[in-house]
């Protein structure tokens, strides 16, 4: 334990006071924030009351605080925002990027007192507690994320109300609570029921979106191309898949570790084989990694932010993307591969400029590609939508071939 | 693509002058510039005609040209100096409009010289409103709707579409006549009745009005490959109709979700792209509807602005590096990040904390001036703070001010809230204070939105920190409440105000409950990567993250926001100091609050705090700092009158203070000790006294007898300080001033003798203890009465002899000695009838530093820190830092220098819509400086002129004005202007005297006499008079000289308001017949070294 672990620690445990940033008098509840290493961050309480156990991770977007707590991908886990003053604009279901808000807990800096934007209809923390996501403000959330990032993520809990109890049992709790290496996810996030979404403009076919945590976004984007879409559950078979008679496969992103996805990997296989076109985002990106025979690793502490260089290396050209992912695709960058599973070569598309981690691949011999980080943004720049037009002339080119 | 290799020698243009709206940023930004180009091994050539930069030490080009920035000047530059290309995109406006000249006059084309950093058509698309506005439509984006109206009832129509108020602007009148605002439709039909009336083509231009907008700004950069990245997002906090430097800005933008930002910044990258920078940055500006979200595009700056170097402070982003390197070819990509040193450069900075950014102003400085915030800019400078909330920034940004009554305060009853609010709907300096009374007064946030614009969020973080403050008011102060203040940006000046206590009393208690700061760093990625940057600021937090070293090491304090007579020249001293204690083994930690300067360029020293420069922030500062290592001590003299003011209490906190003593510094200061020191010496000082009250200030001044120069101590830029003819006018100084606070029993007024008819100097010298090493004397060109900050001076005199000089030296040794100074010194002396008075000594480093340093070669800023930190002037000069001989005698060729003040008259007008007055005086109001040096004093003189303001006219007509007791001496030059082939016009009076004189002259008409001819002010309005020479009588600014200098400041003329100054320019109009031959520095020194 280096000296400045020591020093927040002791400085934690020691720390009684309630910083309440977001209120002037001492009228909310207190929260603590424990981290599997033992650490404890005092605050107060803000959204739902109670216990939230996840993995702890940060995200440094400085707007989009709304798409990063609606976007699925983050069930399951309890999100810092490295961005001090957060709820100022509220909420609008104009911005929401699925039907509820996924991360178990929520740690801010300062939470807002008010809500100030033309569009809000809502607070945040109102629509935080109708979505049981625990949160907690007050603490000193850039403390918390130079931890995680030398410590690497950590499985955390948020406990308020009844459930802030002494440090020991809480920090038992969260030492006994399951680790996001393993997990599937993809059940708790995915549309039960198949559904359909019709295309804007002139249908060019029927897109197959396999719903393992998809946002609002990915989809309007989807259909602005043309396809119309029917969203299939996460346990959907081949033959289930197969019957939509669609023109090609999309993979969406969301939680969990892909390593413990083996039933989607082999749909996809078994899609690929077919030649359909395919398109994945994310966690897409890492199934359709594992599909062509590579693996997938678990990154430190994860890529979660709107300011992520990416380098497309087929235009030597930089976009700033929105990344929000903790594990990564195990391939050589610079250099054409072969698919261990048999699909032809393969190559890295696109790398993260901060950390040389796989941000995209591309099949060279069948119609596959898939990116890391997210075209849709939201939260986040639109630098990269074009990727969504990539897919449709993908499309377009194998229906004239 | 990497960097180019047919670059290889790079001619950069400065930014010229410190003038509001264009200061000290550009050095900042240009100092970063040249560095960079050199150490990509380019050959750096610099134009730039102020001497009180950084960037314009010989150390940072290898050509340094202090010459006017004129389209001839840079010609003759670029024949001799065979640039590859020129960057003109570092040096604000002025820089960029040179480059169009260039263009325009073929000179680029003529010596195949490319421009770097921003094409001619890219600046021209983004300077000229129609071409832009069209490429905004283009870029989907809006500009406000306008329609031109050439009745009442197509007014009416146009008010109907887009709603009151309107703004109306007539076509072809002169200064923006006739303009404003119409709220309703009976406003509507006399503005737009009268405009029609007063254009000359009969029609007025209407516009939507925007204001009470939310107001946002992106910085942009883009390189070669198209890659476009945001550097920073600034939100305004006041709404659209303050010009955004007068603004209270925040970064990043807080009110935005994150569709709304991406807006904006897909729209800033289509217009960049669409305008064509394609290497460098561009700031563009934003106004959002608080209603509908509907966007505006109000401008945008293809170059490096102000709000870069606010972006490049506020996120750890240097714009203006990584601009220059985008210019030499590179891609962002190629670079890395220069604090995270692994994740490269093309990328977004996230912040994890708040800076607020608020305006400083003078206008105290101009009584007469209008000091409601209009779109022109204002301020003359801004404190820039960083925390971990809002409220936490804004409250040590306020306090960063240094001004009475800028931070918030619960003293007394607020008043009225809607009293309050009716005040605060009108944006002015200090309305945020007066805001924050009116909420605590119980206005709500609606009635305060509505009142101002501002939005709801800010004003609920004011509604939170009154709250705070009611909670801090009861009960126990204990840890919990001590947090919670400091939390929300408390001082512990506010926390004592709030509990009835001391400062120091809250400060014991606080310490003793471990209640302390600690310090974060601005790393660029929210913590995301490890960063080495050694660039912090506090906060309450629970960890900190710097770990002091265990070098020997000096605090540096900082000058603090620029301001009329504390602004860059002080930054300078700083800014030397950190690199010569550097070079001499010391770890340099720098403390200000200033983002303009270069001293806080993280690069600077080896530690960087952004923090207040109040007793506090620096006692914490220490605290940190003495943890480990020996701290050697606190340097308090190079950073003007802020750090000065800190001395004694640090003293008194067992803070070590290098060189000179407070004591000292004190006793330059007290006039008692002061006239003993004096005495000692055998000095002659002018009769004074020192009042504490009225009374007593008149019974010193009859004692002594008028003309009197009263001074109020423990100021700087002569704050208060006027000349009095008579005791009535005494009186009445003291209602003008009453309201101030400047004169009490503990800040006394002294009083003097005002010598009539004396020639100023002023000595910038280094004492050892032992030895005096003077750097040099300078002789003012205008007589004593005018603020030396304002008065234009020569280095060498070229009215002393060499027994003068010798006599001067000597007096400012014993001085030197009686004070017991270690460090600089400045005196100014005055000699009146063959007599050298002692006007005044201040132990510390002066304004005229720098000036002093670039007309003579000699690094006196280096040389002053050093022997602070305890050198002798015998081991600089040992060690080749000092030469042998000092500055009182120079060589027969000797370059000669003049300084010329750059005054801002032409920003402000009266609440009427009049210009305020230019008469020069004792306080000091001009806001930069240029210099031209040469080989002689007349075209030294020319060159100064040249680049003060554009030059003298060589021919042309001349009129003159003189008060009786100037008549005899002008009438010399004034017949060798007629020599020169100038007309010469006169009121009555002067051309009864220069005819008598055998002078042809034209009598006109005064202003203020009746008469159908055309009076001096209309002529001067018809721009038929090309130099000015009035000198007013008996110090009282009567009405017409008043109209005459008015007149002249708005038309730009070359005005003379004493003798010396018309002598000077006689030479001067001889010498600037001839093309201007210019030498860089560099030369000038290899010729001293000969």
């Amino acid at each position: 334990m280096n000296a400045s672990l020591r020093q927040a620690q002791g400085a934690a445990l020691r720390h009684v006071l309630d910083l309440r940033s977001g209120t002037a008098q001492g009228a909310a509840a207190a929260a603590a924030l424990v981290l599997e290493d033992g650490t404890i961050y005092r605050g107060a309480a803000y959204g739902a009351t109670g216990q939230a156990l996840g993995e702890a991770v940060f995200a440094t977007g400085m707007t989009g605080y709304q798409e990063t707590l609606t976007d699925p991908s983050y069930a399951g886990q309890i999100v810092v925002q490295t961005s001090p003053h957060i709820g100022n604009t509220g909420v609008t279901s104009e911005d929401d990027e699925s039907a509820r808000m996924w991360p178990a807990g929520y740690v801010v800096r300062a939470a807002s007192r008010i809500t100030s934007n033309w569009r809000a209809e809502q607070s945040l923390p109102a629509q935080l507690e109708r979505d049981g996501v625990v949160g907690i403000a007050g603490v000193d959330t850039r403390a918390i994320t130079r931890r995680l990032r030398d410590v690497g993520a950590m499985r955390a809990g948020v406990f308020s109300g009844d459930a802030l109890t002494d440090d020991a049992a809480m920090i038992a709790i969260v030492r006994e609570s399951p680790q996001m290496a393993g997990r599937s996810l993809a059940a708790t996030v995915s549309t039960a029921e198949a559904y359909r979404l019709e295309a804007v403009g002139e249908p060019i076919g029927t897109l197959a979106v396999l719903d393992l945590g998809v946002k609002t976004s990915t989809l309007t984007y989807l259909r602005e191309q043309g396809f119309d879409l029917v969203v299939l559950p996460q346990d959907s078979t081949l033959e289930q898949v197969l019957a939509h008679e669609p023109v090609a496969a999309f993979y969406s992103n969301g939680p969990g570790d892909p390593a413990a996805s083996d039933s989607q990997v082999e749909l996809l296989q078994g899609l690929l084989r077919q030649e359909l076109p395919f398109f994945g985002i994310c966690f897409g990106n890492q199934l359709l990694g594992r599909a062509l025979g590579f693996g997938t690793y678990k990154l430190p502490f994860g890529h979660r932010g709107i300011n992520q260089p990416v380098l497309d290396v087929a235009t030597g050209r930089v976009e700033i993307t929105s990344q929000n992912h903790g594990f990564a695709v195990d391939a050589e960058i610079g250099q054409e591969l072969t698919s261990p599973a048999g699909f032809g070569r393969v190559e890295v598309s696109h790398y993260s400029l901060n950390d040389s981690v796989v941000e995209g691949l591309r099949a060279l011999d069948i119609p596959a590609f898939s990116v890391q980080y997210h075209p849709e943004s939201a939260a986040g720049p639109n630098d990269a939508r074009h990727l969504f037009q990539q897919f449709r002339d993908l499309v377009v080119a194998k229906k004239g071939a | 693509m990497p960097k180019r290799d047919d670059i290889n020698s790079v001619l950069v243009i400065g930014s010229g002058p410190i003038v509001i709206g264009q200061a000290a940023e550009f050095d900042y930004s240009g100092t970063q510039a040249c560095r960079v180009l050199r150490e990509e091994g380019v050959r750096v050539i610099l134009v730039n005609s102020n001497p009180a930069t950084i960037m314009t030490d010989p150390d940072f080009a290898d050509a340094t040209y202090i010459e006017p920035i004129t389209p001839e000047v840079i010609e003759t530059i670029i024949m001799k100096e065979r640039p590859d290309a020129i960057l003109p995109t570092l040096g604000g406006q002025t820089a960029l409009n040179a480059a169009i000249a260039l263009h325009e006059q073929g000179i680029l084309a003529r010596h195949g010289v490319e421009l770097i950093g921003a094409k001619v058509d890219a600046i021209q698309r983004g300077e000229d409103r129609q071409l832009f506005k069209q490429l905004v439509l283009d870029a989907g984006a809006d500009v406000a709707s306008s329609a031109i109206a050439t009745s009442v009832d197509e007014a009416i129509a146009f008010a109907e579409e887009y709603g009151y108020p309107v703004v109306v602007r007539p076509s072809f009148t002169m200064g923006g006549l006739g303009s404003g605002f119409a709220h309703d439709e009976a406003e509507l039909r006399r503005f737009v009745g009268d405009g029609i009336h007063s254009s000359t083509i009969g029609e007025v231009l209407l516009e939507e009005s925007i204001l009470g907008w939310k107001e946002y700004e992106l910085e942009l950069m883009r390189d070669t490959a198209d890659n476009t990245v945001v550097i920073c997002s600034i939100e305004n906090v006041d709404a659209v109709g303050v010009h955004t430097g007068d603004s209270i800005t925040v970064a990043p933008a807080l009110t935005l979700t994150d569709k709304e930002y991406q807006r904006l910044r897909d729209i800033g990258i289509d217009i960049i792209r669409r305008v064509g920078v394609d290497t460098g940055g561009c700031n563009i500006q934003f106004a959002v509807d608080p209603a509908t979200g509907r966007i505006i595009v109000i401008e945008m700056n293809p170059r490096v602005s102000r709000s870069s170097a606010l972006a490049s402070k506020a996120t750890g982003f240097p714009i203006a590096k990584i601009a220059a390197k985008l210019a030499l070819g590179y891609r962002l990509d190629e670079m890395p990040n220069d604090i995270t040193k692994v994740t490269p450069a093309s990328f977004e900075p996230a912040l994890d904390y708040v800076v607020v950014k608020v305006p400083r102003f003078n206008f105290e400085k101009f009584p007469a001036a209008d000091a409601t915030l209009t779109t022109t800019m204002k301020s003359v400078g801004e404190a820039m703070a960083i925390g971990r909330t809002y409220a936490q920034a804004l409250q040590k940004a306020l306090r960063s001010l240094e001004k009475q009554g800028s931070s918030f305060h619960w003293e007394g009853e607020p008043g009225d809230a809607a009293a309050l609010l009716e005040i605060a709907s009108t944006p002015t300096d200090g309305r945020i204070v007066t805001l924050q009374q009116a909420l605590r007064a119980g206005a709500t946030i609606a009635q305060a939105h509505e009142a101002t614009g501002i939005d709801p969020w800010f004003l609920d973080q004011m509604v939170l920190i009154n709250e705070v403050a009611a909670e801090l008011a009861t009960g126990e102060l204990d840890e919990a409440r001590l947090r919670l203040a400091k939390e929300h940006g408390f001082s512990d000046a506010q926390i004592a105000q709030l509990r009835g206590l001391d400062e120091a009393e809250v400060r014991e208690a606080r310490w003793a409950l471990g209640v302390r700061p600690v310090y974060k760093t601005v790393d660029t990625c929210a913590g995301e990567f490890p960063a080495e940057t050694p660039y912090h600021y506090s906060s309450y937090d629970l960890e900190t993250e710097v770990e002091p070293s265990d070098r020997r090491k000096v605090i540096i304090l900082g000058s603090g926001p620029n301001r009329i007579g504390q602004g860059i020249e002080f930054d300078y001293s700083c800014v030397h100091a950190s690199f010569a204690l550097a070079d001499a083994g010391f770890e340099t930690i720098m403390v200000n609050c200033n983002p303009e300067t270069v001293s806080t360029d993280y690069d600077t020293s080896d530690r960087l705090y952004f923090e207040p420069l109040t007793l506090e922030d620096v006692l914490e500062i220490v605290h940190v700092e003495a943890a480990a290592g020996e701290l050697v001590g606190v340097i308090v003299q190079l950073g003007g009158q802020t750090p000065l003011g800190l001395a004694r209490g640090l003293e008194a906190a067992g803070v070590p203070i290098l060189g000179t003593t407070p004591d000292a510094i004190d006793a330059a200061e007290e006039r008692g000790l002061f006239q003993r020191i004096l005495d000692e010496a055998g000095l002659i000082a002018p009769r004074n006294g020192t009042a504490t009250t009225e009374d007593q200030a008149v019974e010193i001044a009859e004692r002594i007898g008028y003309p009197v120069l009263v001074r109020p101590s423990f100021v700087l830029g002569g704050r208060g300080m006027e000349i009095i003819y008579d005791t009535p006018s005494l009186h009445g100084y003291f209602d003008r001033i009453a309201s101030h606070g400047i004169v009490g029993p503990k800040a006394p007024l002294l009083v003097d003798h005002f010598l009539d008819d004396a020639i100023e100097i002023d000595v910038d010298a280094i004492y050892d203890g032992n030895e005096l090493f003077v750097g040099g004397i300078l002789e003012h060109i205008e007589e004593a009465g005018i603020h030396s900050g304002d008065s234009s001076c020569t280095l060498p005199p070229v009215g002393l002899g060499r027994a003068q000089l010798l006599e001067i030296r000597d007096a400012t040794l014993r001085i030197a000695e009686g004070l017991d100074v270690r460090g600089p010194i400045n005196v100014q002396f005055a000699y009146a009838t063959g007599v050298l008075h002692v006007i005044e000594a201040n132990p510390r480093a002066s304004r005229t530093v720098p000036f002093v340093a670039k007309a003579l070669g000699t690094p006196i800023a280096k040389a002053n820190a050093r022997v602070l930190a305890g050198s002798t002037i015998a081991e600089l000069r040992a060690e080749g830092l000092l030469p042998e001989q000092d500055g009182t005698i120079l060589p027969i060729d000797a370059p000669v220098a003049v300084k010329e003040a750059v005054l801002p008259f032409r920003r402000f007008r009266t609440a009427d819509g009049r210009m305020v007055d230019s008469l020069l005086g004792p306080e000091m109001r001009s806001t930069g400086e240029v210099m031209g040096i040469d080989r002689d004093f007349p075209t030294a003189f020319a060159k100064s002129q040249a680049a003060a303001y554009g030059g003298l006219p060589t021919s042309g007509t001349v009129f003159v004005s003189l008060s009786d007791r100037d008549k005899r001496q002008a009438v010399l030059p004034i017949h060798r202007l007629q020599q020169l082939g100038f007309r010469i016009v006169a009121t009555a009076g002067t051309a009864e005297v220069l005819a008598r004189n055998g002078i042809r002259v034209e009598t006109v008409r005064k202003h203020s006499e009746a008469g159908d001819e055309p009076s001096i002010v209309d002529l001067i309005d018809a721009g038929e008079i090309d130099i000015i020479i009035n000198t007013p009588s008996g110090g009282i600014a009567r009405a017409d000289g008043y109209e005459i200098r008015a007149a002249t400041v708005a038309t730009d003329k070359a005005l003379f308001t004493t003798v010396s100054q018309l002598g000077a320019a006689v030479a001067a109009v001889e010498a600037s017949r001839e093309p201007y031959e210019v030498t860089s520095l560099q030369e000038y020194h290899a010729r001293r070294s000969a």
